[in-house]
């Protein structure tokens, strides 16, 4: 088995790549893959949170880079899902403690046993993030619909066509996808946020979805459960629709127009 | 950080043979060749290869041959293909070390000599096809400028000569970086941040409302920036 390498990074912090990254990883597990997920943000721990984990956090990332625990030892198995692994990071440590070397050792063994292995970065340009995408086989940039998100994901983007490891060995270039995350069509259609053509023509990447902005993906957050195990969440499903669209298949794009208020809501306001 | 005080680049640099400063004729063909593109050549960075130029072993040699080359305009700033006790000369006279400099078995490379020969006339326009991403610099030196896709808001591209944007122009593009006035700058889509002539420039704010979104071709005329639509 060679497990491929996939990286959420954006460059802008809170945009929502921790929440990505552990949705897609679950949507990935959920279709029978075997997925791990990883944390790169040393020293600001926070996917074992967001999987719902952290009490069970023993070793970690750094530990195993350093050779002081074995990878079985610091992976945990996620309670819902057989397929999903996490891979905590240190919260004590920082960023320097990613030595490239020592990653790309522990990326190596990982692919052994998983078909993907998706990497959370830190936000930033720095050494952390650099090292969350240098080893990156794909990369899924997670963009708001403001432009300070865009112009950050656009140097993101630069970044991973002259800093990876396929481009230093001139090896294929990185895939790279785009995914609209926290995209409310109300806000847009009031001209409050980019539309999702501007975002498109700005960075002319591929877009793998986009992610409505919603109340439960706070929900989720805060019950440490990916937002794709909420069946009945429209950002839950947008998910499901990125990951078989990285997948290969095709799907239409959904919830790109506002919600339809039910004629009670509108005569009340929201609910 | 340790790492982020290196950084690499990529240049291009003139390589002159050591055995062609001896020559006679090579001073007056060097200068006519810079004045038919005295621009190409101003401050141009020049490698000397000691590739069979044995005799260059004292320091003053190499004082002098940069002070030739100096003479017309040129800056010599490193050796290649050096003995140990060249390179001690030459470093003993500030210059740098370019690979390849342990010696070896001698190769002809005509390429390099007949390139150095060449009319600057055929300087090559620049070629980018891929978007100009924020935060990356692109100089075509001496040469045309085009690019087939957008430039970001965040990168610069700068040409000695035209700039041409096939896409939206979203950056800061320098037109005539080396003076020259004549240089225009052509994009499909006028979004940007700066656009430069030859050291005379308009910022996003100054530039005409009406133009914004459009075709246009950026010339100096009056020493003034004009925009007009394509």
């Amino acid at each position: 088995m060679a497990g491929k390498v996939i990286v959420l990074t954006s460059g802008k912090g809170g945009v929502g790549k921790t929440t990505s990254a552990a949705a897609f990883a679950a949507g990935l597990a959920l279709r029978g893959h075997r997925t791990v997920v990883i944390d790169f943000d040393v020293g600001l721990r926070n996917l074992d949170l967001i999987m719902g984990c952290e009490r069970r956090v023993v070793f970690d990332f750094i530990n195993v880079i350093n050779g002081d625990a074995k990878l079985n030892q610091a992976l945990i198995k996620d309670k819902r899902n057989d397929h999903l692994f996490i891979f905590p990071t240190s919260q004590t440590r920082d960023k320097d403690a990613l030595k490239r070397d020592g990653v790309g050792r522990v990326l190596e063994e990982l692919k052994d046993s998983f078909d993907y292995i998706v990497c959370d970065s830190p936000a930033g340009i720095e050494h952390g993030a650099l090292t969350a995408m240098y080893f990156a086989d794909s990369a899924i940039i997670v963009t708001n619909p403001e432009v300070s998100s865009v112009r950050d994901s656009d140097r993101i983007i630069g970044l991973l066509a002259s800093k990876s490891r396929r481009a230093e060995f001139n090896l294929e270039p990185v895939a790279v996808h785009l995914l609209l995350a926290r995209y409310s069509p109300e806000r847009v259609r009031k001209g409050e946020m980019l539309t999702l053509e501007d975002v498109k023509e700005i960075l002319s990447i591929p877009l793998l979805g986009v992610i409505p902005e919603s109340e439960s993906v706070l929900r989720a957050s805060n019950t440490g459960t990916p937002i794709v195990f909420d069946e009945e969440s429209s950002a839950g499903r947008a998910y499901h629709d990125a990951v078989a669209r990285f997948l290969g298949e095709q799907r239409e794009m959904r919830f790109l127009q506002p919600e339809r208020r039910s004629f009670f809501r509108a005569l009340f306001g929201r609910a | 950080m340790a790492g982020n005080l290196v950084q690499g680049a990529v240049f291009t640099v003139m390589v002159v043979r050591a055995g062609m400063l001896r020559d006679p004729a090579f001073e007056h063909e060097l200068a006519e060749q810079i004045l038919r593109s005295p621009r190409f050549f101003l401050n141009a960075p020049v490698v000397l290869d000691l590739k069979q130029a044995a005799e260059f072993t004292n320091q003053s040699e190499f004082v002098e041959a940069r002070e030739i080359l100096r003479r017309h305009t040129l800056t010599l700033i490193g050796v290649q293909n050096a003995v140990p006790a060249q390179l001690e000369a030459a470093t003993g006279a500030g210059l740098a070390s370019f690979a390849p400099n342990a010696p070896q078995p001698s190769r002809s490379t005509p390429r390099e000599p007949t390139r150095s020969a060449m009319p600057a006339a055929a300087a090559k326009t620049r070629l980018v096809t891929q978007p100009v991403r924020s935060g990356t610099q692109i100089y075509a030196r001496g040469a045309d400028l085009v690019v087939t896709a957008a430039v970001g808001a965040g990168a610069e591209i700068i040409a000695d000569g035209n700039i041409h944007v096939y896409g939206a122009l979203r950056g800061r593009a320098l037109a005539g970086a080396g003076g020259d006035v004549d240089a225009r700058i052509f994009c499909s889509r006028l979004e940007a941040e700066l656009v430069s002539i030859a050291g005379h420039y308009l910022v996003s704010e100054q530039l005409p409302p009406e133009q914004q979104g459009f075709p246009v071709q950026i010339a100096l005329v009056d020493e003034r920036l004009t925009v007009t639509r394509n």
